[in-house]
């Protein structure tokens, strides 16, 4: 696996952004003293004039980009996802959400791969409070290819969009021709009938490497890339329901409130099936190499390989 | 409009609030008759706006940062023509769109939604860097309440305002001195309040909220001022014309009952009849 090609999807978010820029001179891209980790950086540099750096100040940024969406621009607001849905949360809610302004939210560092700042800015909550703001648009893209995909479609979509990007480089797993990223519609990466794990974002690629591993033990694994939360694609969990009868949700975000979350919400009312949800468990994370946490907190191919198989028994 | 309409106009959208308030059985009248000399003078003499295109894109913009007073706003609004004046009695009423904080979606003239307070100003920061950067001449007003400037993001958004140089941006600040636990200087007194816009890299100016002449003076030496923001700060009576009203902390969100409305009405009918005799 050493010579799969990795990039973080805040690289993503940023090339993303300098493309848009090219095009559409309505995109304005506002950060708050973290152009450099969430990468606009590089539309900063293609575009000094259209890039606002709001300083440490969250909350007002918010405000700021509701009211360039006000006079018809395209506002890109940018920080790590611990402030940008946590500390600015109530902005969010009452002066993008309420008003339904276009404005983009790109929230990079999200979950515990942020890795060695530990648990102050390890956010795994986020999903949670932004998929419960009427009429938001929640996506989670798992790899470079999905992550642009994602930021061109927030583009297009007239209407409040929050974008959740990692720290840490991920393999590419979508580069291939039929790809096609369609908002609120999931992807199928791998056909099984005994059991369907739902993955979004970085632990998309940890689910394919554990569905291998289940399928050499002759357990047939149905991988379905969960890239927007919200709005969900209910028939895709209704016909996993319907065809596997199990389903295992997989994300790097509390098993509170997120995917795993949504997919119950789905089961529950509309196709009956066992689900196992997982994900942070209920816990704040710590300090370390992201790839130790990611391991620690059981979101490796290995631990999914292990629980899929203890729950199909 | 000179001086006395302006005058018989304030006067005809403090009836408004208190009937409004009065018919909802609740809402906020001590600071919307604080700020509605203000409200009178930007939508009446200041700000470019058109009742018969209130989305035209040149038009000036305002950002209620001091929501909860969406009453006085809302009169001033139908009295310039944006709605009918009798659907001020819908307010707060199920299936009403006036909402009990001004809501943009629904209300014609109103270009944020607002009522978490420190928020508006944000709003009204992000409008004017957009003028700046697309390079519309429009100008951008808001209003905040002096309790308000207690949120931590009215400096956050104040300081990022003086940072960009907008000179576009009007900041008024109703400094009525009363708040809902009681004087703004036993809560948590934010003065001096200009010498804090001061230090934020405001143009300041003090001046008595309820004089069109020193108001109409204040936005003229804003419009005259280049390179930074300016915050006017207005001191101002809450509850003003309505005798029972003035300088009472408990009328900041409190309506007035049968007896209490008519009495008011009638201090607003007399302040009106002297209107008409000068």
């Amino acid at each position: 696996m050493s010579d799969v090609k990795k990039i973080a999807t805040r690289e993503s978010y940023g090339n993303a952004l300098a493309e848009l820029g090219k095009e559409h001179e309505d995109v304005v891209v506002l950060d708050a003293d973290l152009a450099a980790a969430t990468k606009t950086g590089v539309f900063k540099k293609a575009f000094p004039e259209r890039h606002i750096d709001c300083g440490i100040a969250e909350s007002n940024m918010m405000g700021v980009a509701a009211g360039i969406a006000t006079t018809g621009k395209v506002p890109f607001a940018s920080s790590f996802a611990m402030f940008a849905a946590g500390r600015a949360f109530e902005q969010v809610r009452n002066s993008i959400g309420y008003p339904h302004l276009n404005v983009k939210i790109g929230a990079t560092h999200a979950g515990i791969s942020v890795g060695e700042d530990g648990a102050t800015h390890q956010c795994n909550e986020d999903i949670a409070l932004m998929r419960t703001i009427p009429g938001m648009v929640v996506i989670n893209p798992s790899d470079d290819v999905e992550a642009k995909a994602a930021v061109k479609a927030a583009y297009e979509h007239v209407g409040p969009v929050y974008l959740r990007f990692g720290r840490l480089a991920v393999p590419v797993i979508n580069e291939n021709e039929d790809y096609k990223f369609e908002l609120g519609k999931a992807i199928t990466l791998r056909e099984g009938t005994d059991v369907t794990i739902i993955a979004s974002g970085l632990p998309v690629s940890e689910s394919l490497a554990a569905a291998e591993k289940l399928a050499a033990e002759g357990i047939s694994a149905e991988v379905i890339n969960m890239h927007t939360i919200k709005p969900l694609d209910e028939e895709a969990v209704i016909r996993a329901a319907g065809k596997t009868g199990k389903i295992v949700t997989v994300e790097e975000h509390s098993v509170i409130g997120g995917l795993g979350s949504a997919v119950c919400d789905v089961v529950a009312q509309k196709a009956p099936a066992k689900v196992l949800k997982i994900g942070v468990n209920d816990v704040f994370g710590e300090s370390g190499p992201a790839v130790q946490l990611i391991k620690k907190y059981g979101l490796d191919s290995e631990s999914i390989y292990e629980k899929v198989k203890e729950f199909v028994k | 409009m000179n001086k006395l309409e302006l005058m018989k106009t304030a006067n005809e959208i403090r009836k408004g609030i208190v009937t409004a308030v009065h018919s909802a059985k609740s809402g906020h009248p001590g600071g919307s008759l604080s700020a509605a000399d203000i409200y009178t003078y930007l939508f009446f003499e200041e700000m470019n706006v058109d009742p018969a295109d209130p989305k035209k894109a040149d038009r000036d913009r305002f950002v209620l940062s001091k929501g909860h007073t969406a009453p006085g706003y809302y009169s001033t609004l139908a009295h310039r023509g944006f709605f009918p004046t009798e659907d001020l009695t819908t307010l707060r009423k199920v299936g009403s769109y006036l909402q009990g904080h001004p809501d943009m979606k629904h209300i014609p003239g109103v270009d944020m939604s607002s009522g978490s307070l420190g928020q508006g100003i944000s709003a009204a920061v992000g409008m004017a860097i957009s003028a700046k950067l697309s390079g519309d001449s429009y100008r951008v007003y808001t209003l905040l309440g002096d309790g308000e400037i207690q949120e931590g993001q009215v400096w956050e958004a104040s300081m990022l305002a003086a940072h960009r140089k907008l000179d576009n941006l009007v900041v008024i600040v109703d400094n009525n001195n009363l708040q809902i636990d009681g004087p703004i200087t036993e809560v948590n007194s934010p003065y001096p309040i200009d010498e804090k816009f001061k230090a934020f890299n405001f143009h300041v100016i003090n001046i008595n909220g309820n004089d069109f002449d020193e108001i109409a003076a204040a936005f003229k030496e804003a419009r005259e001022t280049k390179g930074q923001p300016t915050a006017i700060i207005a001191k101002t009576i809450k509850g003003k014309d309505v005798s029972f009203m003035e300088n009472q902390a408990s009328w900041h969100g409190n309506a007035p009952n049968d007896e209490q409305y008519a009495a008011a009405m009638a201090d607003l009918e007399k302040v009106g009849e002297a209107l008409c005799q000068m």
